[in-house]
């Protein structure tokens, strides 16, 4: 039963960031929501790793992959930030829409 | 397989990471998002750490507080109520941000406990942490190796978004401007 009420924690972490990754304006927090939802896939992997496949490594280096997808997310959304606030004073997403079809 | 004492464990920082995560996205300062962030993330740290991966558990930890330190600065540096001293609203599509993530969370949680999970196999290695590494160093190893070349390049495709001025800038379209427009000298030579 730990199992299931952990992986329910995990689906809550992922779906509080998702909530915020849709429906924050600045481009900062949108990235915050990111890094929640990868939290819980963290969450998630450990999890299974722990009560289902403890003896096998390739659980643990899911969360080593997260935690690298977590590092370049944050410093390419910062780099992406800077550029984009650099050319034109953008740090919401409502006014980067030149792309909106 | 989990002790009474790492059920509290678990519980408090589940509960503690849900919590933090819930109030990343409904207080007002900035600077107090950026540690909320930080507390949940540190929750899940713990529960990593809990739950048998005490060296992973560290290692999200310390970078967690690294990056959101980092954050707080951009933060504050980009945000446009970065003290939280004017209450606004930051949202856009609030209902159907709520609505896509209930639905998510809700199939997520039917298929958890949907599904017949299949019994544990194996046991536990003493040491973790040397699991880890033999893994990293042997079976996943072009696992470790994609990893790198991800970080290298989010190096420089960072550095190159980041920079100003870059060669074409100082270079021209052709990259044959001698001297190169610079608009403070300096150097060797110039």
């Amino acid at each position: 039963m730990t199992f299931e009420l952990i992986l329910v924690l995990a689906a809550g972490l992922f779906c509080t960031g998702l909530f915020g990754a849709l429906s924050q304006q600045s481009i900062v927090m949108i990235m915050m929501g990111i890094e929640l939802m990868i939290g819980g896939i963290i969450v998630a992997a450990a999890d299974f790793w722990h009560f289902l496949a403890p003896a096998q490594g390739s659980g643990q280096v899911v969360i080593v992959a997260a935690v690298v997808a977590m590092a370049v997310e944050m410093a390419m959304g910062f780099a992406v930030t800077t550029a984009i606030y650099r050319a034109r004073q953008v740090d919401m997403t409502d006014m980067a829409e030149e792309l909106k079809g | 397989m989990v002790g009474p004492l790492d059920t509290v464990l678990l519980v408090a920082l589940g509960v503690l990471a849900l919590v933090f995560g819930a109030l990343v996205f409904t207080l007002n300062s900035m600077a107090r998002v950026t540690f909320a962030l930080l507390a949940a993330l540190v929750c899940v740290g713990g529960i990593t750490a809990v739950l048998g991966l005490p060296y992973l558990g560290v290692v999200i930890v310390l970078m967690m507080v690294m990056e959101m330190v980092i954050m707080a600065v951009f933060m504050i540096a980009y945000m446009m109520n970065p003290a939280g001293l004017m209450p606004m609203s930051m949202l856009h599509n609030k209902r159907g941000a709520l609505a896509i993530s209930g639905v998510v969370f809700a199939a997520l949680v039917a298929g958890i406990f949907a599904v017949p999970w299949p019994a544990r196999t194996g046991i536990r290695p003493r040491d973790t942490t040397f699991q880890v590494g033999r893994s990293l160093m042997g079976d996943q190893m072009l696992t470790m190796v994609t990893l790198g070349f991800v970080l290298l390049a989010t190096m420089v495709g960072a550095t190159v978004l980041a920079t100003r001025r870059g060669r074409y800038d100082r270079f021209g379209d052709d990259l044959d401007r001698r001297p190169a427009d610079d608009p403070a000298g300096g150097g060797v030579g110039r």
